[in-house]
């Protein structure tokens, strides 16, 4: 169960908002920094680790940068929209960032209010309504990829890429 | 139930007899495109395993040239990874050199009936030439160059037959920008392109068609091969391919057709492009500081010869600037040579090396505090060309040239002659 506090966004909710293309000179840490700067400033100075961010439809439209992978890093317990982009959705799975379907769970929640998910049993509750939600599925096989920190824990288990030097 | 050309493209790759909507499928890939942002420090993970180095391509597009140090160390990174693994298809700053898209489109690495991906949204620009191409993001491409392989989800399809012809100064960005405004999201579906209109659309005009397709979010968008294709690859390549068609009782989630001839200009309002168009003669008058012609959706030959057409003679608007940025070399040398690149010059336009550049507000004409804009690229988000105040319109290069111009939103068809004449 991931139990957290909500923070809303509206649809069409692009990478370029969460990772601006100057942004990506930068160095992996110093990246998150810029996530919503540029409609919501600030706000990486509130959000808290295990916070739920909730989307409308098409959340992380566009380019296919490694915007999923701040979001991860600013410790976001998961992400829900009404409707993920694939592209955004591969790098959700490929980062590790646990990102849900959930058509109407923008229109069910409030911010601030909290979010009680459960990935196992796919449903979304607001603790603070009752109304529970259900979450579309995801195939078995990227389902356990996206829980278990993504794609390069698996590659580095491999010997097919390099393990981080620290 | 038969196959679209998505489901057979993706069944021949996955070693499948049949592949239906919702399916997912593990493919082969025919071939793995890096372009250079994969190679940035804060993204690089350091590959030791390539699955085979003829089917990588290499391209540097983003930051070309190396605007500041952190670019230049990602090129050297890229360098440094061709040569280790012998990688020979690396597209580097000088002759041949282009955004990854429209190399793969002039070099004809994207075969018809294969599967190319690339970390780059704008991959699917591949399916012009009956190609499964996708943007997979860069933690699947550093999987797919290790093991030639990833995953699609597949999606249902839609198929648009195109019929008739544009008119002068009406573009496919429009026909896109129509199809934004009519039918909207394109949410987990696929799309085909058919029809006999098809056939009186360049490649060039098809991939900018296609490369939209992107921000239709759609999954693969796919154009049925036709004489055209195959003549334009077989001047380009030996390598044997296998063109798909779909099946004629292919089931498709719907199924429009979409006369050109009644096509007419439109511009996207800023932030989003969905559902967010109109025709140009309802923002007229609208006025400008930037407009940028270029990108892997509208770099291309046909792009700035239009876009010279409408300048010849004029020249741009004071207080605004115009940026033309070819989408490859050996585009700008044509452009060159055809004269376009003088005129653009002649009309005060900036012409640039081929490069992503503004359109991504990477570098050159990156957008200031509440400047506007008016672009013929691939997207108008909020913040992406520059300053998050800017205001961001999109448009065909024909209509981006008349706004320049004429310093406010204008139809081509103003400097274009009777024919055009809105």
């Amino acid at each position: 169960m991931i139990s957290g506090r909500v923070w809303k966004f509206g649809d069409n909710i692009s990478t370029d908002l969460m990772l601006p293309g100057p942004a990506l000179a930068l160095v992996e840490k110093e990246q998150m920094r810029w996530v919503f700067q540029a409609n919501r400033p600030g706000w990486v100075d509130e959000v808290r680790p295990g916070d739920i961010v909730i989307g409308g439809r098409s959340y992380g439209i566009g380019s296919g940068r490694p915007a999923a992978r701040s979001m991860r890093n600013l410790g976001i317990g998961c992400l829900i929209a009404d409707s993920i982009n694939r592209l955004f959705f591969r790098n959700c799975v490929g980062y590790g960032l646990i990102a849900l379907s959930c058509p109407g769970v923008s229109a069910a929640f409030e911010e601030g209010q909290i979010a009680e998910v459960s990935v196992a049993a796919r449903t979304v509750r607001n603790q603070t309504t009752g109304q529970t939600l259900s979450i579309n599925p995801i195939p078995e096989r990227l389902a356990k990829l996206m829980l278990s920190g993504g794609i390069y824990p698996l590659l580095e288990r491999e010997g097919f890429i390099a393990p981080l030097v620290a | 139930m038969g196959m679209t050309i998505a489901e057979k493209i993706l069944a021949r790759a996955g070693g499948l007899t049949k592949v239906s909507p919702g399916d997912l499928v593990v493919a082969d890939v025919d071939t793995v495109m890096f372009n250079d942002t994969t190679f940035y420090p804060g993204t690089w993970r350091e590959i030791l395993h390539v699955f085979d180095p003829a089917k990588i391509v290499v391209v540097f597009d983003h930051r070309v040239p190396a605007p500041d140090r952190a670019c230049a160390q990602m090129h050297v990174t890229g360098r440094e990874f061709c040569r280790r693994f012998g990688i020979t298809r690396l597209h580097d700053v000088g002759y041949d050199q282009g955004i990854s898209h429209v190399i793969v489109a002039q070099n004809a690495y994207a075969l018809p009936g294969t599967i190319i991906v690339c970390s780059d949204s704008h991959t699917g620009a591949a399916g012009a030439f009956n190609c499964a191409g996708r943007g997979i993001g860069v933690p699947d491409v550093v999987h797919a160059a290790t093991t030639g392989k990833t995953w699609f989800q597949a999606g249902a399809t839609v198929r648009y037959d195109l019929i008739g012809a544009l008119r002068p100064g009406v573009a496919t960005k429009d026909v896109f920008l129509h199809i934004a405004q009519t039918y909207g999201d394109h949410y987990t579906f696929n799309i085909e392109y058919g029809g006999p209109g098809v056939s009186g659309l360049s490649l060039d005009a098809r991939r900018t068609l296609r490369t939209m397709g992107t921000e239709l979010n759609a999954e693969f968008s796919i154009f049925e091969p036709d004489d055209v294709l195959l003549a334009y690859m077989h001047e380009r390549t030996t390598a044997p391919f296998e063109p798909r068609y779909p099946d004629a009782d292919a089931r498709y989630e719907a199924k429009h057709s979409i006369d050109l001839d009644r096509i007419e200009p439109f511009v996207a309002l800023p932030d989003s492009i969905i559902r967010n168009a109109r025709p140009v003669s309802e923002l007229t008058g609208e006025r400008i500081h930037h407009a940028f012609i270029g990108s892997c959706a509208n770099g291309n030959l046909d792009d700035l010869a239009i876009a010279a057409r409408v300048v010849a003679g004029r020249r741009v608007a004071p207080g605004v600037r115009l940026l033309v940025t070819p989408g490859s070399q050996a585009t700008y040398r044509q452009a060159l040579e055809a004269g376009y690149v003088a005129t653009l010059l002649d009309a005060g336009a900036v012409v640039t090396n081929a490069t992503c550049g503004a359109c991504g507000g990477g570098h050159m004409g990156v957008l200031g505090p509440n400047e506007t804009c008016i672009t013929a690229s691939t997207r108008n988000f909020k913040g992406r060309m520059g300053d998050p105040s800017a205001r961001i319109y999109m448009a065909s290069p024909a209509t981006v040239a008349a706004s320049a111009i004429a310093g406010t939103i204008t139809h081509p068809g103003t400097f274009l002659g009777a024919e055009a004449t809105p």
